[in-house]
């Protein structure tokens, strides 16, 4: 192998499984920390800079930093960090002085940001600072997109919602409500942009084209439809007896608003087996915990309509196979009515754009989606760019803010004239935090404390309006238990080769055998004979230089380690250290990080 | 030496032995050793060699005088048995605990302070009656713990941290052993764990006084240049004359040496000790001829590493004394000590 070159800032930024796992790359370890520093203010602001909406987020991310946390390598469950995230919104102080401002002189240059949905308001808020004029286009009377039509209040207070849009609207956005655009082509003919962002979402619900299903049109609702009409308060009602046909988190969000709309028999209806199904797990548990019925195996057939009304519906119940092909296919067992005063159907979304002309210049392509470049989220029309759902399909809200600061990036660089296909690079800070023999700049005593458990509002007390959220949140004392749990993993173990006299003291101490020092060979070889056999190959191997008593290197399987700092703290000539790695992430209108990493080191000569 | 213990997170594919123990259940509680130090390696030798023996920790006994070295018990085996002597006066405490419970597995760790210097008597004296434990001493020719003044294990020439030349003779530990009839004597390094952890395995195993002479370089006071039992000079002059593989009695003997370089010898318990030649004509069954190749090495300034000697057959503190094979501990008093009665009839029979 060759040596490890650690100053590639993506060798350790995959050590940080969370930041990795993240879309944004929001800086997981360290908001961690200045929450368990009481720093709530500090710990929002950080959220803030790459997740834009800590409070909603902290409330309805889908978590994919979660399933990859170290600790679930270690032990079953993750740091919950998307709960401790909201710790921080909610406890955060007054932060107006803090937040990003207009430029007070313009550029100049305007853009139309179509959708008000966490994608365009991303772009909105990189843009704002750097002298642009952005110009919302929004369908609906209030902003937020699917943040605000299809995520109930019982997950989101709308007061937690609001106000981070506000942020972004009160820097100065013109936003034209209630106003659809039905052209692009009229759009850039008339309008007078100089760019134009698409976040259009993927606002058209799928449908299940059974028979019934017109005769029943009266009690059969689309999912996302349903749930903007609850928000605006246009329905506030549904039968008794409800099933909600598909099992991802829009099914959630049905099935729970219908026990809180008079609903008391419900089932959630899914054509394949648990481990199939698209909810996250928490909100599966969630619904369940609501006195929700998950049925599997069900697919359904027609709807049974009788005197125009409808009585239920018919399913197929059916077990799959894989086929020679490793596809799934079903067999029919049987079939069974199941009665049903309303269905509700969450078995997908689809992108819409009837508005964009085929003769400007966007190309189309599979499924009638624009063509999109995944990196610049340019179309082939140049100066136009899509972004969030409306690029790919539907994904969640993080990945959306996620495509608005690289599309604010492309955007920037095409107004002022540059290449959209010179991306910024990301740079790092690396930083010891040796403050003494004993002592490092974090707590790296490890807690094997098992996840904290969420509170929830009483039953009876949540079901009866759908305005009370259900999660309470973490007190102080849950809270200073979560922190604790996280393993600090950007606090890196960084090793230097000519310092190290072979003594062993790493290799005895590490508590989870991630060490050895053996003579060099190819890595697949190498991973069968360390201290422990590296397995996971998902995670890297670091090899050293060449060590100055035997050439042997100096190996370390970053896999299981625990980031307790006990090899630096047994190294006696600090060739180990445990430095703080720092992501610096490109935004737009930023002077680029230097390439070459910029490092502070109390050990490196 | 560290704030926070050992996180208790370990590797969730860790294997475990016949007993059912994983490596980390042989572990002891923190080091407090300066950062480095030459005696952790040996305990992590310890642990592992524990650990692959199936060892069940209350079996253990663990025993020490006073030093930096004797401290090591402390960080192994948390479940054993454990007795922290006065300082040097160790081996008599082993061979006291020795004589009245045979069934446990003894280990004395000392130093070259310790067993060379204050406790040099004790030692000759438990290699003479050939009291049936693994003594290990972890030899860093300084007294670290008083701030690096020479040992007695101190090369002629060799230099402490400020500079000054040892000019005494030093003892060798190795030759003493081999002159007092040890029949078990070995030597190896802290920073050479491959060649460590067997020895210890095959110390264990021997029926008898097994002496292992560790150089464990001081970090602190006698790691720089001009030491000789720095870890560079030891890695830059030690040599391997004889290479240790231990077969424990359940494993199969699959390797078959045909040039007769390999020694099998079987110890006590059944398990067999495999000795490879690294240097021709070298007889590790030969006491005068290992004499002899040590003093001709160290005149070179090397360091011969190994299982120097081996007699594996041959009666221990035990067998010298014809006690019973139970265990005295296990004999009820009244058997143990009948009385005055007893004692009479006794007397009766003399006159």
């Amino acid at each position: 192998m060759q040596p490890t070159n650690t100053r590639n800032p993506d060798y350790y930024h995959k050590v940080v499984d969370c930041q990795w796992g993240c879309p944004a790359h929001t800086n997981v370890p360290e908001y961690i920390r200045l929450i368990a520093d009481g720093k709530y203010t500090e710990s929002y602001m950080l959220n803030r800079e790459s997740n834009v909406f800590p409070g909603i987020l902290g409330r309805t991310c889908d978590r994919p930093c979660e399933p990859v946390c170290r600790r679930t390598r270690i032990e079953d469950e993750p740091v919950a960090i998307c709960r401790l995230k909201r710790v921080a919104a909610d406890l955060r102080g007054d932060i107006d002085h803090l937040l990003p401002k207009a430029a007070e002189t313009k550029n100049g240059k305007r853009i139309a940001l179509i959708g008000s949905g966490p994608a365009s308001l991303t772009v909105a808020n990189d843009l704002l600072p750097l002298g642009y004029e952005c110009v919302i286009f929004e369908a609906l009377p209030k902003a937020g997109g699917l943040m605000r039509s299809n995520i109930p209040s019982f997950r989101l207070p709308v007061g937690v919602l609001e106000e981070e849009i506000d942020m972004i609207l009160h820097m100065g956005v013109e936003i034209h409500y209630d106003h659809r655009i039905e052209s692009l082509k009229e759009l850039l003919d008339t309008g007078g942009f100089d760019s134009v962002f698409v976040g259009t979402g993927a606002p058209k619900g799928k449908e299940l084209d059974i028979p019934g299903r017109q005769e029943a049109d009266a009690n059969v609702h689309i999912g996302i439809d349903w749930l903007e009409s609850i928000h605006f308060g246009h329905i506030d009602s549904v039968g008794e007896r409800v099933l909600v046909i598909g099992v991802g988190n829009t099914a959630m969000d049905c099935c729970r608003s219908s026990r809180r709309l008079g609903g008391n028999d419900i089932k959630v209806m899914a054509r394949k087996s648990r481990p199939y199904f698209k909810a996250s797990p928490w909100e599966l548990d969630d619904a369940e915990g609501e006195e929700i019925e998950i049925l599997v195996n069900h697919s359904p057939q027609k709807f049974v309509v009788e005197g125009g009304r409808l009585m239920g519906m018919v399913f197929d119940l059916v077990e799959w196979e894989g086929n020679e092909k490793g596809r799934l296919v079903s067999k029919k067992l049987g079939e069974k009515f199941i009665e049903a005063d309303d269905v509700i159907l969450a078995i997908g979304q689809d992108n819409a754009f009837p508005w964009i002309e085929k003769d400007i210049g966007i190309e189309f392509g599979d499924w009638d989606m624009p063509v999109v470049d995944r990196a610049t989220f340019m179309t082939t029309l140049e100066g136009v760019f899509v972004g969030g759902d409306a690029a790919w399909g539907p994904e969640n809200i993080i990945w959306a803010v996620e495509h608005g600061h690289q599309a604010a990036i492309s955007i920037h660089q095409y107004c002022q004239g540059e290449s959209v296909n010179d991306r910024p690079p990301q740079g790092m800070n690396l930083v010891s935090t040796k403050m003494g023999l004993h002592e490092w700049r974090y707590s790296n005593d490890y807690d094997a404390n098992l996840r904290t458990e969420m509170r929830y509002e009483d039953l009876e007390a949540r079901l009866a309006d759908m305005f009370v959220e259900a999660e309470l949140g973490f007190d102080l004392k849950e809270t200073v238990r979560e922190v604790e749990r996280c393993l600090n993993c950007d606090i890196q173990t960084d090793f230097t080769a000519n310092l190290c006299i072979e003594c062993d003291a790493c290799i005895d101490v590490c508590p989870t055998h991630c060490l050895t020092m053996t003579h060099n060979g190819e890595e697949d070889e190498v991973r069968q004979r360390l201290t422990a056999v590296a397995e996971n190959t998902e995670q890297a191997l670091f090899a050293s230089e060449a060590l100055p008593q035997t050439a042997r290197i100096m190996f370390k399987d970053e896999d299981l380690c625990v980031h307790c700092g006990l090899c630096a703290e047994r190294c006696p000539t600090a060739a180990w250290d445990m430095m703080q790695f720092d992501l610096l992430n490109p935004y737009a209108g930023q002077e680029p990080w230097p390439t070459t990493a910029a490092t502070a080191s109390t050990t490196s000569a | 030496m560290s704030y926070i213990t050992k996180p208790s997170a370990r590797h969730p594919r860790l294997p475990s032995n016949a007993v059912g123990l994983t490596v980390r259940d042989y572990e002891g509680s923190m080091s407090t050793l300066c950062a480095g130090c030459g005696h952790d390696s040996v305990t992590a030798a310890l642990v592992q060699a524990f650990f692959e023996l199936d060892i069940e920790p209350h079996r253990v006994a663990k025993l020490s005088g006073i030093g930096c070295s004797s401290k090591t018990p402390a960080y192994f085996v948390s479940e054993a048995h454990g007795f922290n002597s006065v300082h040097g006066r160790m081996p008599a405490i082993a061979a006291g605990a020795n004589a009245a419970n045979r069934d446990l597995l003894y280990v004395g760790i000392s130093g070259d302070g310790d067993s060379l210097s204050i406790g040099l008597g004790q030692f000759c004296h438990a290699i003479r009656r050939n009291v049936n434990m693994l003594y290990v001493l972890e030899n860093n020719g300084v007294y670290g713990l008083t701030k690096g003044q020479f040992s007695a294990s101190a090369d002629i020439g060799t230099t402490s941290k400020r500079g000054e030349v040892n000019e005494q003779e030093p003892i060798d530990p190795v030759n003493l052993a081999l002159s007092l009839g040890a029949t078990f004597v070995a030597r190896s390094f802290s920073g050479d764990k491959a060649q460590l952890v067997p020895i210890l395995k095959a110390g264990l195993a021997h029926n008898g006084f097994a002496f292992v002479d560790v150089i464990s370089p001081c970090v602190t006071f006698n790691d720089h240049e001009g030491s000789t039992k720095s870890y560079a000079y030891t890695r830059d002059n030690m040599h391997e004359v004889i290479e240790t593989d231990f077969v424990p009695l359940r494993a199969e003997i699959k390797t078959d040496y045909a040039d007769g370089s390999v020694q099998a010898i079987t110890m006590h318990d059944g398990s067999v000790v495999k000795l490879r030649k690294v240097t021709e004509q070298y007889d590790p069954n030969d006491r005068s001829g290992v004499v002899d190749y040590l003093s001709e090495t160290r005149s070179r300034g090397e360091i011969a590493t190994g299982l120097l000697f081996l007699e594996a057959a041959g009666a221990d503190m035990h067998g010298f004394q014809g006690t019973v094979d139970q265990p005295l501990v296990d004999i009820p008093y009244e058997t143990l000590c009948p009385g005055s009665a007893a004692l009479d009839q006794l007397q009766a029979e003399w006159r």
